[in-house]
């Protein structure tokens, strides 16, 4: 497939290989070279190809907070589920928020249990399920970082146009920017460069992320999803250390500019507005991280139209996933992995999605023979 | 929550709505496009454009030149190295 | 409308039209024709064919009922013959139940009895007793089919997990996925429109000409739920041995490929119908591949890896991009993802 195949080339990863070597040769580093991929969607890749094995010692990647649906707090899933209960409503949810446990059980247990739960591909098959079942109050659950937001927003504008009342959004889309300044913050931080969310980037450009390179004086590159993407940006992140640089640079430029798109900006501009703090499992609040509708937009807002429990639960205190996620612990030394918390029996944010950390080095890391 | 691949545009649906039919290896599905129609990209030249696809929406045009470029970085590097192990242990030197 | 009723499940003479109308002149066979409350098979035919009766159950539920390449009728023939197939035996009579929503069409349930008929006649297989039940709507989706096989495995032939030894080839019989992504794509719900026809077929052709070409194959597997994944793993515990695959000699057909990267599925873990996998010694692989490859349903047919003494109880995949990984079995049910 065009675009897929020559992204993951062997040869041109042999090549790459022996120039990050060479680079780490170069750097000498006293310890190992921590390099952050911001995104789940480069955990996945990472762990899919088996990456981290093809590297020298001295190059870990450390497996942040990307995954949307790893970093939804278990309140807001029980919330979900409350909503999705009620008779009237049929819930539309991507499947990966399915296996998701609050603290009663995840949606698919709700579904088990009655609830009229339905996976969908896009949030356009949400709104056609309103149009089908006019009788019926479709919910989508809408999560994900800005890569999600827009088709949202583009969803529920249309649902106004057409007059769609009895469509809404239980909006739980957060943004990734404040969540990389927060682990820049945190006092332990050893991480030594990031790659950036291609994705994300291709919507709101690489311009949001200056502040990492100018204020924290940490190399960014913002990364494409193929294998050879994550090894060529990983190769320019060792490449600026080496070189003493700390610059957002971006290898995807196949897919992302400097300035992002700017229709998805607007939409996502009409639509939401900040949330003046977002709860995520394992992070604790952050400040400006999640969105909701603003008020013009509040008939289309499932959180104003139903009453939900919208209790906070701390995550479980066993639970180490913040540590991981800043890069403290490595996800086989949480002293939960693979016994208490396992993907058949998630306990904390990382084992939950396949995106996850945990739940990925789980099913996919090669074990010593 | 970024899964997103990419496809091409094969046919225009509905103009007004802004829904085309997108194709990856043969498999195919209506997208909206409304995030990558503007004044320079009108509705009906998007058919055969390749375009990144995310949750049944066209993201962003996908830029041959730039993914050219891309690869091409790497088979200079390649050669660049395979010029040094013809030159013999010279090109170990660095490491 | 011509429906199925709850009277159609009473035992008097609605019931008794329906089996003989749509069943007993579809199935039309000998043994089934005096209609006993069971088959009568005389034992001497079956002592010809071999020393062992293997006998084998599956329940079948397919949501749609009819999709590209089969339906549930060709499905619970093929199954069942294929569960036969892949122990060595020669599949000979199959015993049919089905258990029907009412409110079904005749006419649908006409043509799935059709296409069991044909199915079954296809592969000199006969349907010599079944059973009709009617349950009330919501009680069941629609039709839910099950099909007992019966057969006979030949003197000699003894295939299992645990004969797999390292040095062995991994080889399947042709492109994986298709059934699983014909079934998801046929659902509607994902609104894909996918070329994908399911590979839903008879296996027993197959495992004829390749146990007569590889007589010490260790063991076969038809890949269904859960994928060539899932048996892999059974293998490797099983024997005790590791499996590595390579990633790049696993075939997929494009629109799989597709489909698998739209919806972020694993292709290694969507079911196959007409699919096996096969362990064969290192000395008789390139005879194995060369009898599948002549036959129909093997014209793909590869060598996908191979059984290692290191990493024992594990299944190792080396990625097209050289690495590798471990192939887990799933914990549950693949989802779409959009992460």
């Amino acid at each position: 497939m065009k675009y897929v195949d020559e992204f993951r080339d062997r040869d041109k990863a042999a090549t790459l290989r022996r120039e990050i070597a060479a680079l780490v040769q170069e750097i000498r580093p006293a310890r190992p070279i921590q390099v952050m991929e911001v995104c789940g969607g480069h955990t996945h890749a990472i762990f899919r190809y088996g990456i981290q094995d093809m590297l020298p010692e001295e190059v870990e990647f450390v497996h942040g907070p990307g995954c949307p649906v790893c970093v939804l707090p278990m309140g807001r899933i029980d919330d979900c589920i409350a909503i999705a209960r009620r008779p009237e409503v049929i819930l539309a949810t991507f499947g990966d928020a399915m296996r998701v446990p609050g603290s009663h059980g995840s949606l698919l247990q709700a579904k088990a249990d009655g609830a009229d739960i339905r996976m969908v591909y896009s949030p356009s098959d949400a709104l056609a399920l309103a149009r089908t079942h006019p009788d019926r109050s479709v919910v989508f659950f809408g999560l994900g970082f800005e890569t999600t937001m827009p088709s949202t927003a583009l969803t529920v504008l249309e649902a106004e146009r057409d007059a769609i009342g009895n469509f809404s959004v239980f909006c739980n889309h957060i943004t990734i920017v404040p969540t990389i300044r927060a682990i820049l913050d945190s006092p332990d931080l050893r991480i030594d460069g990031f790659l950036g969310p291609g994705h994300v980037s291709m919507v709101i450009g690489t311009e949001p992320y200056d502040f990492v390179a100018r204020q924290y004086r940490k190399p960014l590159v913002v990364s494409g999803f193929e294998p050879l993407d994550v090894l060529q940006s990983l190769w320019m992140v060792l490449r600026q250390i080496a070189d003493g640089r700390a610059e957002v640079e971006n290898q995807y430029a196949r897919v992302v500019t400097t300035g992002g798109n700017a229709a998805a900006q607007r939409a996502i501009a009409a639509v939401y507005e900040l949330r003046e703090f977002f709860e995520w499992r394992g992070l604790g609040s952050i400040d400006l991280s999640g969105v909701r509708f603003r008020d013009a937009y509040a008939d289309f807002d499932a959180e104003r139209r139903y009453a939900v429990p919208a209790l906070r639960v701390a995550d479980p205190l066993s639970c180490q996933c913040g540590e991981v996620l800043t890069g403290l612990l490595r996800p086989h030394e949480c002293r939960m992995f693979g016994t208490s918390c396992t993907p058949a029996t998630p306990v904390g944010a990382l084992m939950v999605s396949s995106e996850g950390a945990c739940a990925a080095q789980y099913r996919y890391a090669v074990r010593a023979a | 929550m970024c899964l997103g691949i990419p496809a091409r545009i094969v046919r225009i649906d509905d103009a007004e709505r802004m829904l085309a039919t997108a194709e990856v290896g043969g498999v195919r599905r209506q997208v909206n496009i409304i995030c990558i129609v503007d004044d320079a990209h009108p509705v009906e030249s998007c058919v055969g454009d390749w375009v990144l696809l995310h949750v049944g929406f066209a993201m962003n045009r996908i830029d041959e030149a730039e993914a050219a470029a891309t690869l091409r970085v790497l088979s200079e590097l390649g050669e660049m190295q395979a010029e040094l192990d013809a030159m013999g242990g010279e090109g170990e030197i660095r490491r | 409308m011509n429906i199925v009723t709850l009277s159609h499940g009473g035992g008097g003479k609605a019931m008794k039209d329906l089996i003989d109308q749509v069943f007993v002149t579809a199935f039309d066979n000998a043994l089934l024709a005096p209609l006993h409350d069971q088959a009568r098979i005389p034992l001497a035919l079956l002592a010809q064919l071999g020393d062992r009766l293997a006998i084998t159950t599956d329940s079948f539920v397919v949501d749609p009922l009819e999709f590209p390449g089969g339906d549930i009728g060709t499905l619970a023939v093929c199954g069942t013959i294929n569960d036969l197939a892949v122990g060595g035996a020669i599949p000979l009579y199959l015993a049919c139940a089905v258990i029907i929503e009412e409110g079904l069409p005749i006419d649908l349930l006409h043509r799935m009895a059709g296409s069991m008929a044909a199915t079954a006649h296809a592969a000199g297989v006969q349907i010599v007793t079944g059973d009709t039940k009617v349950v009330p709507r919501g009680a069941c989706d629609k039709l839910f089919v099950t099909t007992t096989g019966i057969g006979v495995i030949r003197a000699g032939v003894d295939l299992a997990a645990y004969h797999a030894r390292p040095g062995d080839a991994v080889l399947v019989n042709g492109v994986l996925g298709d059934h699983g992504a014909a079934i998801l794509a046929a659902r509607g719900d994902l609104s894909l429109d996918a070329p994908i026809v399911s590979d839903c077929a008879a296996l027993h052709g197959l495992v004829d000409v390749l146990l007569a070409a590889a007589p010490a194959t260790r063991f076969l597997r038809d890949a269904t739920r859960g994928g060539v994944a899932t048996v892999l793993n059974e293998i490797a515990i099983a024997a005790d041995c590791g499996i590595e695959i390579e990633e790049s000699a696993v075939p997929l057909r494009e629109a799989v490929q597709g489909f698998c990267e739209i919806l972020g599925l694993d292709p290694l873990y969507l079911p196959n119908e007409g699919r096996l996998v096969a362990i064969v010694p290192q000395a008789q692989t390139e005879r194995a591949l060369a009898a599948m490859r002549a036959h129909p349903l093997g014209a793909g047919a590869c060598r996908i890896g191979g059984v290692t003494e290191r990493r024992r109880g594990q299944v190792v995949m080396h990625t097209v991009f050289g690495g590798q990984r471990i192939v887990d079995m799933l914990v549950g049910d693949q989802l779409p993802r959009i992460c």
